[in-house]
């Protein structure tokens, strides 16, 4: 690893998990350990079956090692309660999933505000304020009252980031968030999550596929539940130039 | 999450699956409705009958043959001949707190004014009955102790009797009727009481004296009943007290022999009958009460196959932050919601339902804690039954629950 100044936001200690399934035990974690300092871009990659949900539902705090530490943000995870981990959850990390998980039949605004309706804190009227700021950053500014079946593919997920940005996470934890839409769309959230990282958000990103790791700024590969390689990307590509290059649709 | 906010997502919820919601309510419904019905009816019923009973006057003393009925026992046909005219006669001469005695014997057959006939009941009286009974005269006059001395053949007719009889609006006064082929001389007509609260009605009969239904029609020598009249409600019990002395000094029974008749006061009376229309409103509830049982059955399959269906939607709700708490009180509110959107319904049909009884001539009267006792069963309802789904919903595993497919 270089050497940062940056404030160091996950940290993962020999982390171990194992799954009993009758009389095996399944190693889906042997042993990682790696730092996310704030404001990086950390794409994770590696085969099916390489670990790399189980990994991203340790740093989600969705689950907890079977050995081995997590410090997210300072604080040790492992000996947390579900409790805690939900309250972790709700206010230091940013979800986005491959198939959006919106509620259905249910405005934008409603839908970016869920987080914040499990964090007393917050009132009706800051709630409906983080929201909206939210899907002005993700460029939906103008999609507020949208319900959720009556947008495309780009902009639920578009949705789903704001969502996950609403509550200022510690870090936005994606999921082949770009598995479910065509090449065009996929291109239009890798400018989004490059803007959020040039705007100083902490990204990672999990995905099989190798051409997206030419655009974040670190790419962790995994095999067999051990990091393979960690690589610092020194040259990344502008996904708004690529974008641009893309063939036009034919119906704009 | 606070209650405001659990309250719109489970108002959504219902919402947006309206017509699967109207159906799990609808048990509720149809329970909460069916309560309210039954309770009503039995409140009006028991409140009408207390009404006809203190009409008909609450110091009534009723003497009956035959020991207390037991239940099961079967009764010797001698046990009902224990009333002798000797003890009514004892009874007249020895009371100090009994106004008005009447020794009864009664027989139900045709009545017959040439081609008219009606089948009715006879009763043979003293004219002390009609202060007993609260019967007044329409139309002649009440017969005399002297005709009650004569075995005079004449008699008193009811309403029903007259309709019947003299359909052409003749004034029966003065005819001659028979009554299974003895003739009888209607002296009067009494005034109409109509029907009571069991639909009978109480102006099928005709009154004669008691001596002349013994000898000339019935030719039998015991009474069927004595009936009397405390000199105030008060002295009823004082009243029955003297009567059974009488009666068992008369019927020269020993110090701990059992009565060989029965005493019933109009008051005690009253008590029996608001008690058993108690336990039969009782047991009508219970079986409404049933049909809400299966209602909350029904809500919670529907609760279950809910949180099934948003499985996804609780894993996300779980992975960006709610507890197991926030989930399983979203779906407990919703069960509940639905039981008391159902119960509320089911007043308001209950409501509709008691009206049309009361259309139909049923006595109801909605006692207000039903409502109060249907509203805090359709809570529990909606707790009990919607427990164990939004349990099932707080155990879930966000990472399996948001991959559910
Ligand atoms: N809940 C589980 N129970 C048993 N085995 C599991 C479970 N989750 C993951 N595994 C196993 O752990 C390994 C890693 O799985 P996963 O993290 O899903 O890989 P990837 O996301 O890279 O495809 C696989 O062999 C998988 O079968
Ligand atoms: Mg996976």
């Amino acid at each position: 690893m270089e050497q940062q100044e940056n404030k160091v936001i996950i940290e993962l200690d020999n982390v171990k998990r194992d799954f009993i399934v009758g009389a095996e035990t399944v190693h889906a974690l042997r042993g990682v350990s790696f730092k996310v300092y704030e404001g990086e871009f950390v794409t994770i990659m590696g085969t099916s079956g390489s670990g790399k949900s189980t990994l991203l539902n340790q740093l989600g705090c969705l689950d907890t090692p079977t050995s081995g530490e997590y410090y997210l943000d300072g604080v040790s995870v492992r000996t947390m309660s579900k409790r805690q981990r939900a309250k972790l959850r709700n206010q230091k990390i940013g979800f986005v999933f491959q198939s959006y998980n919106l509620l259905p039949k249910t405005t934008s605004v409603e839908n970016v505000e869920l987080p914040l309706m499990y964090n007393k804190r917050y009132n009706a009227g800051q709630r409906r304020e983080a929201a909206i700021k939210a899907l002005e950053a993700v460029g939906l500014g103008d999609r507020l009252y949208h319900k959720s079946n009556q947008m495309s593919g780009g902009q639920m997920q578009r949705v789903a980031i704001a969502r996950a940005l609403v509550n200022d996470p510690a870090v936005i934890l994606a999921d082949e968030a770009t598995g479910n839409l065509d090449t065009r769309t996929s291109f239009e959230m890798l400018v989004l999550f490059q803007k959020l990282h040039a705007e100083g958000r902490t990204i990672i990103f999990v995905t099989h596929n190798p051409e997206i790791a030419k655009y974040s700024s670190r790419n962790i590969t995994l095999r067999d539940g051990k990091i393979r390689s960690d690589e610092i990307n020194a040259d990344r590509l502008s996904a708004a130039d690529t974008l641009a290059q893309l063939p036009k649709p034919v119906d704009d | 999450m606070n209650f405001y906010n659990l309250f719109k997502i489970a108002l959504r919820a219902i919402w947006s699956n309206k017509f699967r919601s109207f159906l799990s309510m609808l048990g509720i419904i149809i329970g909460v409705a069916a309560v309210i019905i039954m309770m009503s009816i039995g409140q009006g019923s028991k409140e009408s009958v207390r009404k006809n009973i203190s009409q008909m006057g609450t110091n009534i003393i009723m003497i009956r043959p035959g020991a207390e009925w037991r239940g099961g026992v079967r009764r010797d046909p001698s046990a009902m001949q224990t009333l002798k005219i000797d003890d009514y006669e004892k009874i007249l001469s020895q009371k100090s707190y009994i106004s008005n005695v009447s020794p009864e014997v009664t027989s139900s057959g045709q009545a017959i004014n040439g081609a008219n006939n009606t089948s009715t009941s006879l009763y043979g009286e003293t004219p002390e009955y009609m202060e007993i009974k609260q019967w007044a005269v329409k139309d002649g006059d009440v017969f005399t102790d002297e005709d009650v001395k004569k075995n005079a053949k004449v008699c008193l007719i009811g309403k029903t009797v007259a309709d019947e009889l003299f359909p052409n609006g003749q004034d029966p006064v003065g005819k001659t009727i028979r009554f299974k082929s003895i003739p009888l001389r209607v002296v009067g007509v009494l005034k109409s009481k109509g029907y009571n609260s069991f639909g009978m009605d109480q102006d099928n009969l005709i009154i004669a004296p008691y001596t002349t239904v013994m000898k000339r029609v019935l030719a039998q020598t015991y009474l069927s009943s004595i009936n009397c009249s405390a000199l105030t409600e008060e002295m009823t019990e004082n009243a029955v007290e003297e009567l059974t002395q009488i009666l068992r000094t008369n019927h020269k029974l020993s110090g701990d022999a059992e009565n060989d008749f029965t005493i019933r006061s109009q008051e005690e009376m009253m008590q029996t009958m608001s008690s058993t229309m108690d336990t039969i409103t009782i047991i009508l509830v219970v079986a409404a009460a049933f049909s809400l049982l299966v209602a909350g059955i029904g809500i919670m399959n529907i609760m279950l196959v809910s949180v099934t269906e948003r499985t996804r939607e609780i894993g996300l709700r779980m992975s960006i932050g709610a507890r197991g708490l926030d989930i399983s009180n979203q779906f407990l509110l919703e069960s509940i919601m639905i039981s008391i959107t159902g119960g509320l319904l089911g007043l308001l049909v209950g409501y509709l339902g008691t009206l049309a009884c009361s259309f139909f001539h049923l006595p109801t009267s909605i006692p207000l804690w039903s409502i109060l006792v249907s509203f805090a069963v359709c809570t529990l309802i909606g707790i009990v039954f919607g427990y164990f789904p939004a349990q099932k919903a707080a155990n879930m595993d966000p990472i399996e629950a948001i991959r559910y497919e």
